[in-house]
Order: structure tokens, then C-alpha cells, then sequence
């Protein structure tokens, strides 16, 4: 079976009954089976789950003539990073201290795409507690690139990056915090879309920093990312963040897109910027206006965030005593250690001000750079990572080196704004290379409209990596 | 700022971590070299700015005080994830230590 690549694709096929949602279980599970082993995606399968879940599907499509109106995601295959809960599934955020955590009650997220008739066919792997850029501190083992399994898929949604890059589910859900979803996008050669924060309620999802979170989502097309979007937004009543906004829809058709002078610096890799240029000129050439603008605080953004994000950390780690579930303390691995401790640090007395304090504030200034850069463009167009994907283990034994390349996926968080990660070329080696746009808050729609632009026009979110 | 093996002890303590002698080490060195990292911030003038905890503005997010059977877990569903109960209730270690 050639597996749909879209939700469009994947209803057409329904609707022809070329396709039954069980045999589509059929399909991705024997491709789990055959692929999970080198790539190492998936910390769990639910085939039972999947296939009781199928049925329904397929009976719903038999008896139902308004099923794909009602359920917009019918028959969708998804996984799930395994930091959002699941009732009666376990859940262990890849770590050995929740590796036997069965939860008692879903994710919101969960809920709305289970009741929009997607299937969940498992849950995948990650950085630990999502702690990290290149999938390598799972305590489960690093999940591998499938474009070359030497080189990490990115992180800390490495898995569901991977899911969706080597067709194992049609759509993944991820988690960005400072550049999770979107990083290993730009690693895999698929759309990685983070909402506005506030957007999609965090409810039920294992916490790193609650004031950088956000829920987010793997596709192939930017138009799934926008349908799978509408069902997941909106308040729930229980993560008290979420903003409730209307949704306009309407785009003027032709953008004004910045281009950050602070992101095209010294450190960028020539190929990464080549690709970048490229989309660039693609924009320009559709009768978009382009122009050249600055965030001078984005040399200081990895500090701050990697003084606020632990800081929340240490604070949300806390609760996982091992009293009322769970493993206790001793089974944090390295790096959730090295962040506890690097939180506790910059909050502790003596060091508040100087660090934490500090932060916060230089977070206003770079809100601040934004809503001055937003008042003359739609939207801003960066790199996602300084490089391409690297070699695994190339460095795993240096910390600092690996926060630093997150330089141009933490502001969109620390100012709580939308961003996508499209994929735009590969390297002269054949890895993925991508590149973000980047929205006012709640303008989701703008990078919708950019981003099917770019894809009606260009190949690569077409192309597959030979496994 | 560089952390002394000391520093990285107290914070141990501070986050309820226990560290082997071994991690004590080497965690200095990465932290030190981490939060040496930091110092750039000092250079951003920040006067009369004031420090951002939350991003989208929203004030005072009230709901009704009431019991909600739908949000609340059953009892049954609270334990589930622990074989250390007793009565009903979670086993917690001691928070005042016997005299003896």
C-alpha cells in the first residue's frame, strides 16, 4: 500500500474504499515492525489500541454519510511524543523514572484528536522530560536520522520528527519549548509547526518550562498543519494560559517578511544560509516584499533562556518524589540532573538577581525588538539551526556547545510567538535543511498562507528518505 | 562564575539529588562553564525595564468554586500509580525523623 502523505490524500482514499482504516493500521504497523529497530522512533506501539480504534472508524465511514464533515481528522494514523498523557497508555517522558507510569486521565490534546477520529498508534520517543536537541539524552537510546542513521534526527522531539519523516504515522504531535518541534523539522525534511503560546492548552502534557510551552505538531503539508491546528487551539477550561482569540483567517495576499540581520552572523553554516537565501528569493520572486530588519537582543537570547528554562525545570521536577507515582530521584539521568541543578542555581540566594532577575528582563527587551520589527512586517523569515544534522555523539559530551546552537528557535519562545519550520533543500551530503517564518502572536494565519505558498511551488516536502 | 564542587553539592542538596563523587566533579566543570556563559547578560541595560514572567498579557483567569466531577480523579484513579498505599491513602516518607 503507498501510504497517503496528506489528510486529503489519506480521505480520498477512504472515500474510494481504496483504503479501509484498518488496513491502514495494517500498513503503518508493518512498517513500525520493520523500520523501529534502526530508527528507534517509537517507545510504544498501541497496535490493540489501534486496531479497536480502526474499527470504529471504519463502521463510522459505513454508516455515517457526513463522517469526514463531523470528524475532521478521521482515519488520521498519529503518534504522540511520550510526555502527553494517555489513559490507561503508558507514559514515561523517556525516562527511567516514569518508564512503568500508566496514566489516569489523557491530555487535552489527546482528547480532541481522538474525538476528531485520529488513531493513535503509538508513543514516541525524546529527549528525556524533552531536555535537549538531538534526541541522544533519552535514557531509552537516541532515536537515528532516517536520511542518514549516523546523524541525530534533532530534538527533543526526535521521535516524532522521525515518525512522520519515515511514514510511520501521517501526523506526530510534539512539544516546543525552545525550539523542539521545529529543530528536528528542519533535521527530517517535514513541516514542524509551533503555535502561538497560549494557543493549544498544555493540560495533561508532562511540563518542562510552563511559561515557554507549546504544543505543537509534525506533518507533511502545511495545510495539515493548519486542519490538524483548528481542532487542537482553543480553551479547555483547565490550562488557564490558553487565550482565547478569534481566528480571522483572512490574509492579504501579498506579505511583508523580514530578514533578522542577527541571524545570518557569523556561525551560520554557508549551506544552511544558501537554502534560507533560496526561500528568500522564492518570496520575493511571488510578489511578497522583503526586507532587511534587526533584533539587536538575539545574541542574548540562549542566556536568558537557558536561565528561565531551567529555572522553571527545577521547579516542575520537583513534584517527581516517587510518592504517588513514579520512580524516586535517583533515576533522573544526566542532563534533567545538570538542568535541576542549574535551575535551583540561578534561583537560589545571592544568585536571583544577577541571573534570574536579569533574565526576565532582557526577555521584555527581546518581546520588545519583536513588537517593534512586527509593526512594519507580517511575518520574519530565519534559519532553523546554525547546521545541518550532525553525527551522533559528535556533541554529547559538551553542553554548552549544544545550547548554543539553539540561538535561532528560543526567542519565538521566550516572546511567545508562532513559528513553522518548512522543509527547503538538503545539503551536499543529503541531509535535511529547513527554515522557519516566524509570527506576531495569534497570526498563525500568516504562516499558513507563506508556507502553502512556498509548497505549491517547491518539491521538497515531497521527498523521502530510502529506508 | 565558576561553581566549586562545594557550590554543586549545596545545589544537590537544595534539589533533593544525591551525586556520586564522580558526577560531583564533573558537573562543576559543566555548570561553570555554563553559567560563565551567563555573565554577557550583565551588558544589556536594563534600567527601568521590568521583568517578563508571561507573554500573552492574560490577567486574573477566574472559574467558579465548585466540584466538577469530570476534572477530579476517583480515588481509586489517584492510587493508581503507586503499590505504596495504605488505607486508602499514599505512603510518604517521615517529614519529622523519629528522636530515637
Amino acid at each position: 500500500m503507498t501510504l497517503p502523505r496528506s489528510i486529503v490524500e489519506l480521505h480520498d482514499l477512504l472515500k474510494n474504499k481504496e483504503v479501509t482504516a484498518v488496513s491502514l493500521v495494517d500498513a503503518y504497523l508493518a512498517r513500525i515492525s520493520s523500520l523501529n529497530e534502526s530508527l528507534n522512533a517509537f517507545n510504544t506501539v498501541t497496535d490493540d489500541y489501534a486496531y479497536a480504534k480502526a474499527k470504529q472508524v471504519d463502521e463510522t465511514i459505513a454508516n455515517n454519510p457526513n463522517a469526514f464533515e463531523e470528524f475532521p481528522l478521521l482515519g488520521v494514523i498519529v503518534s504522540l511524543k511520550d510526555l502527553y498523557l494517555t489513559k490507561g497508555i503508558r507514559t514515561t517522558a523517556s525516562s527511567n523514572l516514569l518508564k512503568d507510569y500508566v496514566p489516569a486521565y489523557s491530555a487535552t490534546v489527546v482528547d480532541r484528536l481522538e474525538k476528531a477520529g485520529a488513531i493513535i498508534i503509538g508513543k514516541t520517543n525524546c529527549d528525556a522530560w524533552a531536555h535537549g536537541a538531538s534526541g541522544e539524552n533519552s535514557d531509552f537510546g537516541p532515536t537515528k536520522n532516517p536520511w542518514n542513521t549516523e546523524y541525530v534526527p534533532g530534538g527533543s522531539s526526535s521521535g516524532s520528527a522521525v515518525a512522520v519523516a519515515a511514514d510511520l504515522s501521517l501526523i506526530s504531535m510534539g512539544t516546543d519549548t525552545g525550539g523542539s518541534i521545529r529543530q528536528p523539522a528542519g533535521f527530517t525534511s517535514v513541516v514542524g509547526f509551533k503555535p502561538t503560546y497560549g494557543a493549544v492548552p498544555r493540560y495533561g502534557v508532562i511540563a518542562m518550562a510552563s511559561s515557554l510551552d507549546s504544543m505543537g505538531h509534525f506533518t507533511h503539508t502545511v495545510d495539515d498543519a493548519e486542519r490538524v491546528f483548528s481542532i487542537t487551539r482553543g480553551p479547555d477550561g483547565r490550562d488557564s494560559t490558553v487565550k482565547e482569540v478569534e481566528v480571522t483567517g483572512s490574509v492579504k495576499e501579498k506579505l511583508t517578511i523580514g530578514i533578522p540581520k542577527e541571524y545570518f552572523s557569523e556561525g551560520l553554516d554557508p549551506e544552511v544560509e544558501k537554502i534560507v537565501r533560496e526561500a528568500i528569493a522564492f518570496y520575493e520572486s511571488q510578489g511578497n516584499t522583503i526586507v532587511e530588519v534587526s533584533l539587536p537582543h538575539t545574541k542574548y537570547g540562549v542566556a536568558a533562556y537557558y536561565i528561565i528554562q531551567p529555572a522553571e525545570v527545577s521547579s516542575n521536577l520537583g513534584r517527581y518524589d516517587g510518592v504517588r507515582y513514579g520512580n524516586d530521584r535517583t533515576h533522573f539521568g544526566a542532563e534533567a540532573k545538570r538542568r535541576i541543578m542549574l535551575g535551583t542555581y540561578v534561583l537560589s540566594s545571592g544568585y536571583y538577581d544577577a541571573y534570574y532577575h536579569q533574565a526576565m528582563k532582557v526577555r521584555t527587551k527581546m518581546c520588545k525588538d519583536f513588537e517593534a520589527v512586527f509593526s512594519e512586517v507580517d511575518a520574519i523569515i530565519a534559519p532553523v539551526s546554525p547546521t545541518p544534522a550532525f553525527k551522533i555523539g559528535q556533541k554529547s559530551s559538551d553542553p554548552l556547545q549544544m545550547y548554543l546552537a539553539d540561538v535561532y528557535t528560543v526567542a519565538a519562545n521566550l516572546a511567545g510567538l508562532p513559528a513553522i519550520a518548512l522543509p527547503g533543500g538538503f545539503s551536499s551530503n543529503g541531509l535535511p535543511i529547513g527554515f522557519q517564518l516566524i509570527a506576531k502572536q495569534f497570526d498563525e494565519a500568516v504562516l499558513f498562507q507563506l508556507g502553502k505558498e512556498y509548497q505549491a511551488n517547491t518539491h521538497w516536502h515531497t521527498k523521502t528518505p530510502f529506508l | 562564575m565558576a561553581l566549586t564542587k562545594q557550590d554543586v553539592l549545596h545545589v544537590a542538596k537544595l534539589a533533593n539529588l544525591t551525586l556520586t563523587p564522580k558526577e560531583v566533579e564533573i558537573y562543576a566543570e559543566q555548570l561553570s562553564s555554563v553559567v560563565e556563559s551567563f555573565d554577557e547578560l550583565s551588558k544589556v541595560d536594563t534600567t527601568d525595564t521590568r521583568p517578563t514572567s508571561q507573554v500573552t498579557g492574560l490577567i486574573d483567569i477566574w472559574r467558579e468554586d465548585v466540584l466538577q466531577p469530570v476534572r477530579t480523579l476517583t480515588q481509586e484513579e489517584a492510587l493508581s500509580g503507586t503499590e505504596k498505599t495504605h488505607n486508602g491513602n499514599f505512603v510518604v516518607e517521615y517529614v519529622f525523623a523519629d528522636a530515637d
